[in-house]
């Protein structure tokens, strides 16, 4: 049995780590897009990503979830998303790219509001171009910033692809309650939770070490 | 012919007028000290030689050529503003070094950059790379910190670091170096060094503009000195002259109050 189940937890596993990957794959630069948005000087522009940030941030990552899964099917009258499995998969990263983008983009534009004008100012003199500053100045600087935020909010991410489990993803989660449900064991769930434990524990040891290289300056 | 001239620049923030009919001109070769209390518009002056804030009035001009004037229409291109910058170099007050670089890449990187836009730099790329670090190199030593080339700006004195700086502002070769109040954020222990620098870059004849609160340097380095108040040049003249006896009355009580300590 314990074979059973451990297989079946390393199915549900990898659609957890897909997701996730995913998820940041996408909501990575699209958080950085909307961080430079929001500090636009066209005013439209950054009142529509506030009220987007607003709305994401103020609603449950689930009924967001539940809305993009389902609410083509019931507007369109016709499922944008297959109805497999990779059709879940999908719904979930466009969901969960587009809500985490949101928190991203608030800690990105911190990270480059944290840089002082005068290293920009210091590249401007120098005759470097906008984006030779951004990348060979600000961006290292702001990454050093938001390490530690952007770790919380990674670690966080894991754990909320469990959330997928409401339409019906096969992840980590959802793989570990079907014995219970099927055949009334509730150690898969303990066994479950060790997993994402070792997931998350991987990951800070690398947040960990991206700190520690990124100690050289200050 | 002088190397700056600089015509009429009129500044201000909303209603606050920070600069008013601001008109010097610098020849070649020579230092420029503006002295003034704080607020007087001195570092405004600076920021709009080096395209830092534009004026609302008045023009710039080096080498003969019109890098500024409020009367033409704004629309600038980048590539253009980029270029004007270079005629100016900057050293500022807090330094501003790039903390992710060494102090040898933060004097090479703006070179690096320019060279990458040089039709020839694929073929050549080797070549001038080395170049470029070797020019680094010297000018590093010419600050006296050969032994602190591959330190990184937290590891360095604040007196080193303005002295990275200024080898940072002078690798471009600017026809005229800017200096913001280069020793008001150090030690006094550490003025010494980054003075003897300037000064020994005044002796080889560097054009500069300094603004400083240090008014025994400024008459002994600088050629002439702009006095400030209030946003307006009071009085300009010979250094020595200017600060031994000057003329207006709110330069004198503006130095006495200086010799008071």
């Amino acid at each position: 049995m314990f074979w059973t189940v451990t297989q079946s937890l390393l199915n549900g596993l990898a659609t957890t780590i897909e997701i996730f990957i995913f998820t940041l794959l996408f909501a990575l630069p699209l958080g950085l897009i909307l961080a430079f948005g929001s500090m636009s000087k066209f005013r439209p522009l950054r009142y529509f990503i506030q009220v987007l940030v607003w709305v994401i941030r103020g609603t449950p990552l689930m009924l967001q979830l539940i809305i993009i899964f389902y609410g083509p099917g019931l507007w369109l009258s016709h499922n944008i998303w297959s109805g497999n499995e990779t059709g879940r998969i999908t719904a979930t990263v466009v969901a969960f790219a587009i809500n985490y983008a949101c928190y991203f983009s608030v800690i990105f534009r911190g990270g480059i509001e944290g840089v002082p004008v005068g290293q920009r100012e210091a590249g401007q003199v120098l005759g470097m171009t906008r984006s030779q500053i951004f990348f060979r100045i600000t961006l290292l600087q702001m990454v050093k910033r938001v390490v530690p935020p952007m770790s919380n909010e990674i670690i966080t991410l894991v754990k909320d692809t469990s959330l997928a489990r409401i339409i019906a993803a096969y992840e980590l989660t959802f793989a570990g309650y079907s014995f219970m449900k099927s055949a009334g064991l509730t150690w898969p769930l303990f066994y479950t939770g060790v997993f994402y434990l070792i997931f998350v524990g991987i990951l800070t040891l690398l947040f960990n070490y991206i700190e520690r290289k990124l100690g050289y300056f200050r | 012919m002088a190397i700056l001239e600089v015509n009429n620049i009129e500044k201000h923030f909303g209603a606050t007028k920070v600069l008013e009919n601001v008109s010097f001109s610098l020849e070649e070769g020579k230092a420029l000290a503006i002295i003034g209390s704080s607020g007087s518009g001195k570092t405004t002056l600076l920021r709009c030689l080096n395209f830092l804030e534009r004026p609302n009035s008045g023009s710039i001009a080096v080498r003969g050529e019109t890098l500024f004037d409020a009367a033409l229409p704004v629309r600038e291109h980048e590539k253009e503003l980029r270029k004007k910058r270079l005629h100016f170099g900057m050293v500022f007050q807090a330094f501003h070094l790039f903390p992710q670089y060494t102090a040898l890449e933060n004097v090479t990187l703006a070179e690096q950059l320019l060279a990458q836009e040089q039709p020839d730099f694929k073929q050549r790329k080797k070549e001038i790379l080395q170049g470029i670090e070797a020019h680094g190199q010297q000018l590093l030593e010419r600050m006296g910190l050969s032994e602190r080339m591959h330190h990184y700006p937290h590891q360095l004195s604040g007196g080193q670091q303005q002295r990275v700086a200024i080898a940072r502002a002078l690798a471009l070769q600017p026809d005229i170096l800017c200096f913001d109040e280069p020793t008001s954020a150090l030690d006094p222990e550490l003025t010494g060094e980054v003075l003897k620098v300037i000064r020994s870059l005044a002796e080889q004849r560097t054009t500069m503009i300094i603004v400083t609160h240090e008014m025994a340097f400024a008459r002994d380095v600088a050629d002439s000195v702009i006095f400030m108040d209030g946003g307006v040049i009071v009085e300009q003249g010979d250094a020595r002259e200017v600060i031994e006896h000057p003329r207006e009355e709110r330069t004198r009580q503006f130095l006495a109050r200086y010799a008071q300590g």
